[in-house]
């Protein structure tokens, strides 16, 4: 994304010409501010979670994006990120912690097995093939094994601008 | 680190006191290495890995446990390695350890009635690789 490109969702807020004022809609302004403070719930799993905390790291540094606040409790987060392989057994938590979180609420997949069960797709008796598979819809999915932090960035900053230009759910 | 070439195959009424020996005596196999179990088809083969510090010796000895009677006498009152490593066996395998203090699944869920690692261990769901 270069600097001088259009940032998308960013139609509705208007700076007033002379002055220090912005005018806005109030949809548009809630959704940048959700947006831009997607707090994400400490789910890491397996490799991938050793990338989410590089990303979490001063070098790519997530807090820049806003999301540098993760709270192990999912009353408080906006952002599930489901960083690595997903075993039977932590099918139910997964589940239960979904349902936990506050709406409006997200989900990450980051790394192939939280997409499709990635390498252990084939020929594997405890691994779930993939978060869609729980039931969990997923609003971005970050491919690789693992994925790059930069991978990780560019994941949360299309999901804040799907939540900058979607239509909210009202249920 | 010297490594006994091959192994010593023991009946399973003798694994008890030999390896209770190994350990007391002048050999001094303190060191419980490794305990597993391999599927043979007829039999259940359960593995274990000694070793000795003062000596510096591997000993494997193997007890083989025919189909019909999965059960062999737990050696977790001597180590207490044992105990989640009888777990895990009795898990994939399905050998029941006698006197073992808390027998239960380690690794799969607790619903669980299958043994995984079983050789004619089936189940729905499990996408074979496809063969080139």
């Amino acid at each position: 994304m270069a600097v001088n490109e259009k940032i998308l969702g960013a139609e509705g807020i208007d700076k007033v010409p002379g002055g220090g004022f912005v005018l806005a809609r109030t949809e548009d302004l809630f959704n940048w501010a959700k947006g831009a403070s997607l707090w994400p719930l400490t789910f890491g799993l397996a490799c991938c979670a050793i990338e989410m905390m590089v990303t979490g790291g001063p070098h790519y540094d997530i807090d820049r994006f806003g999301s540098g606040v993760f709270r192990a409790s999912p009353r408080q987060c906006d952002v599930m990120i489901i960083s690595g392989t997903i075993c039977i057994k932590m099918k139910e938590s997964i589940q239960r912690l979904y349902a936990q979180m506050p709406e409006p609420k997200y989900v990450i997949a980051m790394g192939n097995c939280a997409i499709s069960g990635g390498i252990f797709y084939h020929d594997t008796y405890s691994v779930v093939k993939g978060a869609e598979e729980l039931g969990i819809p997923v609003d971005v999915f970050v491919a690789g094994c693992p994925p790059r932090p930069e991978n990780l960035l560019h994941g949360i900053i299309k999901l804040q601008e799907k939540i900058r230009t979607r239509k909210e759910k009202t249920a | 680190m010297e490594q006994t070439p091959g192994w010593v195959t023991l009946g399973k009424d003798a694994l008890k006191p030999v390896v209770a020996f190994l350990k007391d005596g002048p050999g001094a196999f303190i060191s419980l290495h490794c305990l597993t179990g391999v599927d043979r088809k007829e039999a259940v083969e359960v593995v274990y890995h000694l070793y000795s510090f003062e000596h510096r010796v591997m000993l494997t000895i193997k007890v083989i446990l025919p189909n019909a009677d999965l059960t062999i006498d737990s050696i977790t009152p001597l180590w207490a390695a044992a105990d989640w490593l009888e777990r895990e066996v009795y898990d994939l395998l399905g050998v029941r350890f006698a006197g073992h203090p808390d027998l239960r699944r380690i690794l799969n869920p607790d619903t669980w009635t299958d043994h995984p690692l079983r050789k004619d261990f089936k189940m729905a769901g499990v996408v074979p690789k496809p063969v080139k």
